[in-house]
């Protein structure tokens, strides 16, 4: 579903991708887990588009076709999704109108019929039980006001809207408490799909709990250190990334 | 990377087509000679000549004023044209069918209703073009009950007391420059009386169109509304696409008796220029109500996306105890346009009452300055006013300037002003764009968000316009 070869990216001027190489496949959860500062969140940036980076080499293709020939709101047409870390606030957008928006230009691109107001309100309705969300959060402004776990609530409920092919989540688990990440979690586990896959950058291991990957690796650095299965996350959670880090300066030495 | 900043702004300007009509003009200049034709062209009585010429002599003391916020070479006054109207074979069109066929596509093709069986049904339009009103709808109907509209000129024949009575009471003619220009060379404009207890069953309106390449629009517009009168204007305005600038200086008067509310609504879309800041439309315009009567309601409501220069501030005197003055405005620029805008509400009486939104938008090389003043004289006890200023910058190389004045005279007044700026940023667009949303649905839709408050205060067809207009006007800034 998603190949990246050797790819490299900066930020005004400074490589923070050194050389990735990943390969997800339908059915699929990955994770990506590093220190802070360690380029994984610029991974997934990168992926959907962000206009600060740039990318300066290597390919990537999304389900057959060349990623970066694709527009950030194509990309995301085409079935990428990426759950942000920081969902922004936009005063007077109502949650509802925007969601029916984003809904229907993906229906569009797909050739489905568009949802009324009336028939998305239906629509909503059944979804927003799936993140436990209050309804009067539809009609309020997008992100506005809302708390952190709320705001992460709407990234998910956007995710069950979208029902995207590969949905990257930024570090899902910040600013939500236990029951929150459980609620999430599941809504997570619920909407993944054999033709579906999942990318989740996190720091701490806790949401790998719920939303469990069978392949974990190990970002520093712009460049992934480590790969394996779900049993290095276990290994993280007890021992830090130090040692990974140790280990590939000794293997880079070698 | 700046990429996405430089495109979403410019659909070109679908107005800026010229009637070729024949039209009766005076020579370029000013003088007490034109002032004289003018008068004697629209058969006025003396004292109207007499305001004119007092106007004249006033402004010739006066001094173009320099103290906004925009940069524009002076215009020579010598070179406007003050009096343009469409030859016509009557002065006055008895019916839709004598006007000019030129004319009527025209306005087919701006979209007003001269025909009262079109499509805005229920909204009463006053037509003028250039120097005159070519025609006034649903007239007969307003009549019935007991309400004037129509063209100014007619006023002065039809209504010369009321005229009289209530012209220059709000905006007097050594106000400012530009108002003394006005008060001396103005051709027509729209004149609104509303009786006693009267609630006008519809909207009235007056579409503005500049089509002579040298003419002024000076145009004059008094809305009055008598004890406990309730009326609804709006105000529509073009001009066609010329690399000179056209002169647009008006002066709208509103008297508000007891009781009596006065909703006044503007979309200014005149010609603002190409890219570079060629041409387009200097608008300088002097608005004001005057809340005479106790518990007496003016409402300004404004969205100007036009204009090479604006020069702008809807004011309301409350004078009148518990009178409530209002202001909500859009403002949009875009390329090299330079709006400084705002409004002035002079608390006079006992708990008036002021609301201010102001929304500025600037896009490209733009400029955009909020310009207010909050006034609470001694007398005004228990005074309250709110002003909310908020900008938005979209890119990086646009402008905006707030500019609050507040002289509080009274212990009891309570003046609050808020201020934001935001910008479209990569990030807000990135959001959308994640979510399948195309960059200038993005922005139309933040931007719409943005301008809630003010849109929401317009007529209905008129907010779906002004939505609309907005989305055009920044079409290409941003991509």
């Amino acid at each position: 579903m998603l190949s990246i070869k050797n790819l490299t990216a900066s930020i005004n001027g400074t490589p923070v991708l050194k050389g990735i190489d990943l390969e997800i496949k339908a059915g699929e959860i990955h994770a990506i887990m590093g220190p802070n500062g360690s380029g994984k969140s610029t991974l997934g940036k990168v992926l959907v588009g962000h206009p600060s980076y740039e990318v300066t080499g290597g390919e990537v293709t999304f389900e057959g076709r060349d990623l970066f020939a694709l527009e950030a709101d194509e990309r995301a047409r085409a079935g990428l999704f990426m759950g942000f870390q920081h969902p922004i606030e936009v005063p007077g957008v109502s949650n509802a109108a925007f969601l029916r928006l984003a809904y229907n230009k993906k229906a569009e691109a797909e050739g489905r019929d568009e949802l009324d107001p009336l028939e998305f309100d239906d629509f909503i309705r059944e979804k927003i039980k799936l993140v436990s969300m209050k309804e009067e959060f539809l009609d309020r402004s997008l992100n506005e006001g809302f708390s952190g776990g709320e705001k992460k609530r709407n990234e998910i409920l956007q995710m069950a809207v979208l029902e995207p092919k590969l949905a990257i989540l930024d570090e899902l688990d910040s600013g939500l408490d236990i029951d929150a990440l459980r609620v999430l979690g599941d809504a997570v586990n619920q909407l993944m799909r054999p033709e579906r896959a999942l990318l989740v950058i996190t720091h701490f291991p806790r949401i790998l709990e719920t939303i469990r990957p069978q392949y974990v690796h190990v970002l520093s650095g712009g460049r992934i250190l480590k790969s394996a299965g779900p049993e290095l996350a276990v290994e993280l959670e007890e021992r830090g990334y130090d040692w990974v880090l140790e280990e590939a300066a000794a293997g880079g030495r070698r | 990377m700046n990429s996405t900043f430089n495109v979403v702004t410019s659909q070109e300007y679908k107005y800026g087509f010229v009637t070729d009509i024949e039209a009766d003009s005076v020579a370029p200049g000013l003088s007490e000679e034109v002032i004289r034709f003018i008068s004697a062209k629209k058969g006025e009585p003396d004292w109207l000549l007499d305001f004119r010429l007092k106007a004249y002599r006033h402004w010739l003391t006066m001094a173009e004023p320099d103290w906004a916020k925009v940069a524009y070479p002076k215009p020579d006054f010598q070179k406007i044209v003050y009096y343009s109207a469409p030859r016509a074979k009557a002065p006055k069109y008895a019916s839709m069918d004598e006007v000019d066929p030129e004319l009527r596509r025209t306005f087919e093709k701006l979209g007003v209703p001269i025909h009262e069986q079109a499509a805005l049904a229920g909204v009463a339009v006053d037509v003028v073009f250039d120097s005159v009103s070519v025609t006034t709808t649903y007239k007969e109907k307003l009549k019935a009950v007991g309400i004037i509209f129509c063209s100014f000129s007619e006023a002065v024949k039809e209504h010369p007391d009321l005229v009289k009575k209530y012209l220059g009471s709000v905006v007097p003619y050594s106000d400012n420059f530009y108002a003394a220009l006005n008060s001396a060379v103005f051709t027509d404009g729209s004149f609104v009386f509303i009786p006693k207890g009267v609630a006008c069953p519809m909207d009235l309106s007056t579409y503005f169109r500049i089509n002579n390449k040298e003419s002024g629009q000076f145009e004059r517009t008094l809305i009055v509304a008598e004890e406990g009168a309730s009326v609804s204007y709006l105000e529509g305005c073009t001009a066609p696409q010329f690399d000179t600038n056209q002169l647009h200086a008006a002066v709208v008067e509103l008297v508000a008796l007891d009781h009596a509310s006065i909703k006044y609504s503007t979309v200014q879309n005149w010609y603002a220029g190409d890219k570079d800041g060629v041409g387009g439309i200097f608008n300088f315009v002097t608005k004001r109500g005057l809340c005479k009567g106790r518990a007496s309601h003016i409402s300004w409501t404004q969205v100007e996306t036009g204009s090479a220069i604006t020069w702008k501030y809807p004011s309301c005197i409350l004078l009148g105890d518990d009178s409530i003055g209002e202001f909500y405005s859009v403002a949009l620029t875009n390329h090299k346009q330079q709006a400084d805008t705002g409004t002035k509400m002079v608390h006079i009486g006992r708990n008036t009452k002021s609301t201010i939104v102001s929304k500025g938008i600037s896009a490209g090389d733009s400029s955009n300055s909020y310009r207010g003043l909050v006034k609470v004289q001694p007398k005004a006890e228990g005074a309250r006013n709110f002003s909310q200023c908020d900008s938005m910058l979209i890119g990086q190389t646009c402008s905006a300037s707030t500019f609050p004045y507040i002289e509080v005279q009274n212990r009891s007044a309570r003046v609050e002003h808020e201020a934001t700026t935001s910008k479209i940023g990569e990030e807000q667009l990135l959001y959308f764009q994640q979510r399948g949303i195309p960059a200038e649905e993005a922005i139309s839709m933040i931007i719409n968000g943005f301008c809630k408050d003010v849109f929401r205060e317009l007529p209905m067809e008129f907010a779906v316009e002004a939505t609309k207009l907005l989305s055009l006007k920044l079409e290409g800034s941003v991509g």
